[in-house]
């Protein structure tokens, strides 16, 4: 294997690994961002959207139909839960965070219990399960699907945040909810649409994610600590901060799995130590 | 008698049934209570933190972690701790996990709130990453078995009552000495800088170097239960490491009511409970586990040992009743 | 599978409410066996649980729980995948239940935590899952109440080794999940691979759990022959995948669990052609096992894996001796004795232990295809066994003494000598 190529191929793999961590990480820092809450229930609706998708694929068979489908309904469950049980807690971050570690549980006892712990996959269209050649390399066609989804969504997210009405209250609420709330922005309200929205992306990676990292019990509590990886790298409440969040985590996973195999996972999280503990509101946090 | 005589008296006799009773049951619930004890000192040293100090860490796991690893390595590859100098082992632990919360302090101090719930959480994370994949040192995902018990003085601690005392008295040492430390001045200005940390730096504190000592004793008794733990588990592996344990441990705190140090401990018991006992009994222990954490944190903001306060309360105010915002304000 | 299958395991969980309320008063005139059954309920690992549990079920079933005139009490306790949790468990069921013997346990390292339990508590440990080596090695004079029914790591891969070198294969890597079982499966394989004149040219280790194995592929050498893989879970579906879609074009084979029949259904295309080795398969064409596919199919909806059909042969064994002894519980020493002299013909093919108290038996070579078996209508992805090595025992074509006196394989061990 020359190297160029190893180094190049290395660099694909990150940067798709990257793609599917912004899905899942985007919406957690905006949570963030707005509610100033940790969710720890994010894994619960990577893994929870993959389930959903499986029901659909298996009784409609569309794959097409199970990735809206699927993220939706875990937007419901995401908007559900903020308006039932996070909201009335007022503005109260730490028990927010153990509750949402509570429904973390629930939800993994009921996804067993309704889908079993079996093992599943999601297999794609036949399509996207091939690879290209190019260059003497084979790039995964999935793999380059997923790079143009994260970047599709991180375009209409940021096109949304930046152009639009809504999206100007958001990061009004982001930069200070009390001084949002002063000039008569409805931060609950924004609370609820980026809560259910971030449940929505979460869940979109797990379908997305479920052809390539499977579904399985286990997979949300396993993912969480990255897409915590991702926010804190890149900053919390910050779009842009997520999309290099990811893909620097992206790149550091695939990276540090290829060269240091035994000091793997140290070599990802102890710079987010170092990061956290030179800038607390991570690289691209607003203070 | 004052009140907190009278509440000092109740956790007396308590501990003294707890002490008397559980030898007596059969050895599941022994082990069990064995299991809950050693690792309600990791849940006390964590409430040093939340519920006196105002700090809520996502990483406590860690130090449990250090100090377990310890003791086994020591004792399977040095075949040091099974007798006499199982003692030094466990001021080994306590120092190695001071030692360790005394890095990570550096690190983390100077954040608040959320912020210090993240930057745990990654600190925590790089001790499972290492434990999980140095697999020469810490037999990766294995771990490590620890096959004898120490043996001492005519004490087998591989008998499971004699081992329940050892930990019972061990963790009534923590109990008390934390106690000491948090009625100390110390521990009152802990609860100052709770409370409001900026009028506590006017009025001439260094908030800093409390915070950080505040952090590295809750360090140390996270070394120190993390050594009974492998005795306790006698397997360890980076499943004590994992976020989930850490969120065990603070949820336990929460449970049984922060800063209170004996919830932690009720907590601890309750948790055990319901997911070694209870599941013994009924499969889906896991919905009561998880409504008894959404219900506590709904309704009893200041856990259960916040309860008589409630009913207080809701007496004294009939009907009109208060609604803490934050458990920063709980009752010390 | 929906909520309702799941109360299926109720009665057994049940029962055992109903023994902690009335300890012993129930016992009455008929002898009682307790069998004290360890395996994870719940957590991750929850399905395999169930297909232990399910399996030993479905013999108890077939014999009305009546093993020669004993009344067996089967307790299921949830180990919830946890080594320290399976030590708790095993301690209620030794000590409360008063159970005769220990049944399961799922990871190795709960099998390594289970064992000393059995010494400690003096009862008997039949290790029907863990499959670690040194539990029937060179661990086995520290546990005399452990017997094994099930398998050790390293058992296929002897022959499967001696098999590759058989294919003309000169140079293989090796990618295998980083953890002990990974270690004895891809050790037992490079030894009789190397013996027979192979080299093992590289050795991959992806932690245990990986899914993305971007990191790893590119680095596979170019001029293997074969890759030999080693996935459990759900490692197993991602990998044969991921591998395909990097342009791989290599032979692929690889250890029983990279393809057994928990994970075989959630599989697609990319593994048709792909060779494993194991103690069993689901399409074993024998007519004892076409009648335990279709029974447990029927009964329980899916095709048994060799976890089921492991406890299933287990629950056969124990039924056996106490058969021989008139429906009473001969006592540890006893037990054990007698379990390792049987000689049975199990849906696996025959089976007897060997001194060491580990099975000896066939390992077949399986080759995963897509076919319509025992009379489904559906094509279906089955293990066809395409070579049978009969009667084989856990050193293989090894002496065992020196098989016992070489460390246990390790992640260093045998020395990858071909690496450079």
């Amino acid at each position: 294997m020359d190297s160029l190529n190893f180094w190049v191929i290395q660099t694909f793999n990150g940067i798709s690994y990257g793609a599917l961590l912004f899905l899942l990480g985007a919406g957690l820092s905006l949570i963030f961002g707005v509610m100033r809450i940790v969710n720890l229930a994010h894994g619960s609706y990577f893994l929870l959207g993959g389930y959903v998708a499986l029901t659909v694929i298996w009784t409609t068979g569309s794959w097409a139909l199970a990735i809206p489908v699927a993220a939706l309904t875990i937007a419901v469950v995401g908007l559900l839960m903020e308006r039932i049980f996070l909201r009335p807690l007022g503005f109260d971050p730490l028990r927010q965070v153990l509750l949402t570690v509570g429904f973390a549980f629930l939800f993994q006892q009921a996804a067993l219990d309704i889908w079993t712990g079996n093992n599943f996959d999601i297999n794609p269209p036949q399509a996207l399960t091939e690879s290209v050649e190019f260059a003497g390399l084979f790039l995964p066609l999935y793999r380059v699907f997923m790079i143009a989804t994260a970047l599709a969504i991180g375009i209409v997210l940021w096109l949304a945040m930046e152009k639009t009405r809504l999206g100007a209250q958001v990061r009004a609420t982001v930069d200070d909810a009390q001084m949002a709330r002063g000039v008569g922005i409805d931060t609950s309200r924004i609370s609820m649409m980026i809560f259910s929205l971030g449940a929505f992306l979460a869940a979109l990676g797990g379908v997305i994610g479920g052809a390539f990292l499977g579904v399985y019990p286990g997979l949300d509590f396993e993912i969480l600590p990255l897409a915590f990886a991702v926010v804190i790298i890149g900053g919390m409440g910050s779009l842009g901060g997520a999309a290099i969040g990811a893909l620097l985590v992206g790149l550091a996973d695939n990276f540090g799995k290829a060269l240091f195999p035994e000091i793997s996972y140290f070599t990802l999280y102890a710079p987010m130590a170092l990061i956290l503990a030179v800038k607390p509101t991570g690289l691209f946090g607003r203070e | 008698m004052t009140s907190q005589q009278i509440k000092i008296l109740m956790v007396v006799v308590a501990l003294g049934a707890l002490a008397v009773i559980v030898p007596n049951t059969n050895s599941f619930v022994i082990l069990l209570s064995t299991r809950a004890l050693a690792f309600a000192i990791l849940v006390m040293s964590l409430d040093i933190l939340l519920g006196y100090t105002g700090l809520a860490s996502l990483g406590q796991a860690a130090y449990l972690g250090v100090g377990a690893y310890a003791t086994a390595i020591l004792a399977t590859t040095y075949q040091f701790g099974l007798g006499m100098d199982f003692w030094l082992v466990i001021l080994f632990g306590m120092l190695v996990g001071a030692a360790l919360a005394a890095v990570f302090g550096l690190l983390a101090i100077r954040a608040t709130g959320v912020y210090f719930l993240m930057i745990t959480l990654a600190l925590g994370q790089c001790v499972w990453g290492l434990a999980y994949r140095w697999n020469s040192l810490t037999g990766g995902d294995n771990g490590i078995n620890l096959r004898v018990k120490p043996k001492f003085a005519g004490l087998d601690l591989g008998h499971d009552v004699t081992f329940f005392y050892v930990v019972f008295f061990l963790f009534a040492l923590s109990l008390l000495a934390m106690y000491v430390l948090v009625q100390s001045p110390f521990g009152r200005s802990l609860a100052g800088i709770r409370e409001r940390e900026l009028r506590m730096q006017i009025l001439g504190y260094n908030t800093w170097l409390h915070k950080y000592i505040a952090f590295i004793i809750a360090g140390g008794f996270g070394g120190l239960s993390g050594v009974l733990w492998a005795h306790t588990a006698g397997i360890v592996s980076p499943e004590n490491v994992v976020l989930t344990t850490s969120v065990d441990a603070l949820l336990m705190a929460v449970l049984g009511g922060a800063g209170t140090l004996v919830g932690g401990v009720i907590g601890s018991f309750i948790v055990f409970g319901l997911r070694e006992y209870l599941s013994t009994l009924v499969p889906w222990w896991q919905y009561v586990l998880g409504a008894v954490y959404v219900l506590t944190i709904l309704y009893l903001p200041f856990g259960l040992m916040g309860i008589p306060e409630r009913i207080r309360q809701w007496r004294a105010s009939s009907g009109k009743q208060a609604d803490p915002k934050t458990l920063a304000s709980v009752p010390s | 599978m929906t909520g309702t299958s799941r109360l299926r395991v109720n009665p057994a969980l049940l029962g055992c409410v109903a023994l902690a309320m009335a300890p012993m008063s129930s016992a009455g005139a008929q002898e009682e066996l307790r069998i004290g059954f360890v395996a994870p309920t719940t957590g991750i690992f929850a399905q395999v649980g169930k297909d232990m549990v399910d399996g030993f079920q479905m013999y108890l079933d077939e014999v009305k729980s009546d093993f020669g005139g004993a009344k067996v009490k089967f307790i299921v306790e949830d180990e919830q995948g946890k080594p320290d949790t399976a030590v708790t468990k095993a301690k209620k069921l030794v000590l409360q239940d008063k159970v005769h013997m220990l049944v399961g346990g799922l990871l190795a390292s709960s099998g390594y935590a289970l064992a000393p339990v059995s010494t400690a508590e003096k009862v008997t440990y039949v290790v029907s899952i863990p499959a670690a080596d040194d539990l029937t090695q060179r661990d086995l004079p520290k546990y005399p109440y452990l017997v094994r029914t099930s398998w050790s790591s390293s058992q296929p891969s002897h022959p499967f080794g001696q098999w590759a070198c058989d294919q003309g294969y000169k140079k293989i890597v090796t990618i295998g999940a980083d953890y002990a079982f990974g270690y004895e499966v891809v050790g037992g394989f490079q030894r009789a691979f190397e013996a027979c004149g192979g080299q093992v040219v590289q050795k991959i280790w992806p932690p245990l759990g990986s899914k993305d194995f971007g990191p790893y592929l590119p680095t596979i050498k170019r001029d293997a022959d074969a890759i030999f893989s080693l996935m459990v879970g759900p490692m197993s579906l991602q990998f044969p995948k991921q591998l395909r879609a990097s342009g791989n074009r290599k032979p692929v084979i690889g250890g029983g669990t990279s393809y057994d029949e928990f994970v075989l259904p959630a599989m697609g295309d990319e593994v048709i052609g792909h060779v494993s080795a194991l103690q069993y398969s689901a399409a074993l064409d024998t007519p004892k096992n076409a009648a335990f596919v279709k029974a447990y199919r029927s009964k329980y909806g899916k095709v048994p894996s060799y976890y089921s059909e492991s406890n299933y042969t287990t629950a056969q064994m124990i039924n056996q001796v106490i058969r021989n002894n008139k429906g009473k519980f001969p006592g540890n020493e006893e037990f054990v004795k007698q379990l390792a002299a049987l000689k049975l013909d199990t849906i696996r093919g025959p089976v007897s232990i060997d001194e060491m108290r580990n099975p000896v038996q066939n390992i077949y070579i399986k080759k995963v295809e897509r076919k319509k078996m025992f009379g489904y209508d559906k094509d279906e992805l089955w293990n066809t066994v395409i070579k049978t090595y009969p009667n084989v025992n856990q050193f293989g074509q090894f002496k065992k003494a020196e098989f016992l006196a070489t460390p246990v394989y390790g992640r260093d061990y045998p020395p990858c000598k071909f690496c450079n």
